[in-house]
């Protein structure tokens, strides 16, 4: 049983991302009790599976080390993973929340050497690698997890595959017994930092991405880059396992769309751009980018960043939505067809490989979990006195870039305390 | 204010074009023009239209064969990020410089819709032998014949199932009360005419 001490003078956050770590080790930080869950295995969320991130280009695991060793400092921080809400009741100072706690099936006696990795045959889509590869069904979530303990994955409980797993370990971490738990906690306060998922591309019928291998997404893009991903660090072309050198970037995917979604997710201008960059990385001279755009949104300092990759000879911008994607016969090219609105010039162009700009939407939908909180039209949570002593951090609140996100997040782990306060009599309620 | 600034245009088309007030939604992101089938073919593609009527580029944009070439094949509506109306916005257009009478000069789609409309008004019903005479001919006698044999067959074999009556060239059949259809088209026009902008 996971020993919970949890009091109306807590704060829980929901989401072990970016914005989640930031909010709870802010609060914690302040003096404050803090839960932490997280739905994954791990922490680290979206973030983590970002090769580099703008405007400095930074490994984010750098930034992740830093926020782990808080983490690991800290004694009023609680971590809980394989942990959900499953609905919350109360008010501003005194709420009951309903978690439910997914079976690891390894205990804490685990090292993480990976035998029972080794020892296991079956494999799934890898979630880490957005199903670019397979992952056995014994896995570390990925290098830096934290926890740094293995997981089972629950399809193959049950099956002689778990027994494997369990023989391997000499540790005697594997424990085939463990059951769904249920807990109910008593919170003063939540900060919600449920973050983002990306657009559903396959809905994005023009752009062919449920037809032609060549079409992927940004965030895929992203794991292409990662030395120890799925390609080893090169841009490959899923059909052939061609490098892809010619490479097209569609802007606002999904965004800016009364089809799709509504808003705009601010930040894939400057992702793409970014991305242009690991392209000249990769390539020099010999890698092109063509970035076909609506209009290049990228605000203040990353106005630099624009500045500097519009120097680039080899980063062509196109001044176009791009109307369809069709396929080469023989090659395996896309062709992205359309008009280039400077000068209404109609064009045909095929690349190696097409990278969409996938646009952000929340990934929780909290009207159907019933949770009272007041969304916008794009399903973001609102800044509004009526949800109480409950507050969005991050991209739970809108669509953001990470720099943005994680003060935001600050900037709610900072009302979560006032309530806290109240409660406590250190200020008047 | 600058009278270099005051979009007289885009305020008639506002006004007295129909769907005209989506003109101003349009950011130019051109994935109506790119996905146009007959887009090669025209002179200004849909967002170049909407942008040329906000320069107040009046002449050029009604007198342009562009919006006659729109077949409704719903594309353009189906992808604008934006939900305009494209097709009836070209549709609008259209209607609006065949009433100011500056269609340019033997536009076939223009010359065709004005038959449709004659043959439709007449009798309050489509004569469709006198109909596809008329388009068989529009372009002179000799076309006229060579159309005609070619599409002998098909006459034929619709005589033959019935599905045309020979009898109809003589005038054909028409609705119950034409006269008073007549008198309704005429008050409509009056009422639409009283309601024209002039801008």
């Amino acid at each position: 049983m996971t020993e919970v001490v949890a009091t109306n003078q807590t704060i829980l956050v929901v989401g072990g991302g970016i914005s989640g770590m930031t909010a709870a080790l802010e609060a914690a930080e302040c003096g404050k009790d803090v839960i932490l869950i997280e739905k994954n295995p791990s922490l680290g969320g979206r973030v983590a599976q970002l090769y580099k991130y703008f405007p400095k280009m930074c490994y984010p695991t750098c930034g992740m080390e830093i926020n782990l060793r808080r983490i690991k400092a800290n004694r009023r921080l609680r971590v809980i993973t394989l942990a959900e809400v499953a609905g919350v009741t109360g008010e501003a100072g005194n709420y009951t929340v309903n978690l439910t706690i997914a079976p690891r099936y390894v205990n804490e006696n685990c090292t993480a050497c990976g035998a029972c990795g080794q020892a296991v045959e079956t494999a799934f889509a890898d979630e880490y690698n957005y199903g670019l590869k397979q992952r056995k069904g014994a896995y570390l979530p990925y290098a830096m997890a934290y926890p740094q303990r293995y997981v089972l994955d629950p399809r193959i409980v049950g099956t002689p595959e778990a027994e494997k797993a369990k023989a391997a370990c000499q540790y005697h971490a594997i424990d085939l017994n463990m059951m769904a738990e249920k807990v109910q906690l008593t919170v003063g306060a939540i900060i919600w930092a449920t973050g983002w998922q990306p657009f559903d591309a396959n809905k994005i019928q023009p752009y062919a991405y449920d037809r032609n291998p060549n079409v992927i997404t940004s965030v895929e893009f992203e794991r292409m880059m990662e030395p120890f991903g799925p390609t080893g660090g090169k841009i490959l072309r899923p059909s052939d396992q061609k490098e892809a050198k010619n490479i097209a970037f569609i802007q606002c995917a999904g965004s800016r769309d009364r089809n799709y979604l509504k808003h705009c997710s601010r930040m894939c201008c400057t992702a793409t751009l970014k991305q242009t960059t690991y392209v000249r990385e990769k390539y020099g001279d010999a890698g092109k980018s063509s970035v076909y755009y609506i209009d290049i949104r990228a605000i203040d300092r990353f106005e630099d960043l624009y500045q500097k990759v519009k120097k680039d000879p080899n980063v062509t911008f196109i001044k176009s939505k791009v109307a369809s994607v069709t396929l080469e016969k023989g090659t395996g090219n896309p062709v992205l067809n359309g008009v280039n609105t400077e000068g209404y010039h109609r064009y045909s162009n095929p690349h190696d490989l097409v990278v969409l700009a996938i646009g952000m939407q929340p990934s929780v939908d909290f009207a159907k979990l019933g949770i009272p909180l007041t969304l916008n039209e794009s399903g973001f949570i609102e800044a509004d006195p009526k949800n109480g002593g409950m507050f969005a951090a991050g991209t739970a609140a809108d669509a953001m870039d990470v720099n943005r996100a994680v003060q935001h997040a600050t900037a709610s782990a900072l009302r979560a305390i006032q309530v806290i306060n109240k409660v406590a009599g250190v200020v008047e309620a | 204010m600058s009278n270099a600034y005051r979009n007289n245009f885009l305020r008639e088309v506002t006004a007295n074009v129909e769907e005209g007030e989506w003109v101003k939604m349009c950011m130019q992101c051109g994935v109506c023009s790119g996905s146009c089938p007959l887009g090669p073919h025209w002179e200004h593609p849909p967002q170049e239209i909407f942008m040329m009527i906000r320069a107040g580029k009046r002449e050029e944009v009604l007198k342009s064969n562009s919006m006659w070439y729109c077949t409704s094949c719903y594309n353009c509506i189906a992808r604008c990020p934006r939900g305009l109306p494209i097709t009836h916005i070209m549709h609008g257009l259209a209607h609006y410089a065949k009433r100011l009478g500056m269609v340019p000069q033997n536009q076939q789609t223009a010359k065709f819709a004005q038959k449709f409309w004659d043959n439709l008004t007449k009798k309050g019903r489509v004569n469709e032998l006198t109909l596809g005479l008329s388009l068989y001919f529009m372009n002179g006698f000799g076309e006229g014949v060579k159309t005609s044999l070619k599409m002998q067959g098909v006459g034929l074999g619709m005589l033959k199932t019935q599905r045309m009556d020979p009898l109809e060239i003589l005038g054909g059949h028409g609705c119950k009360d034409v006269a008073g259809l007549q008198a309704a088209l005429k008050k409509a026009r009056q009422i639409e005419e009283a309601k024209a902008v002039k801008v």
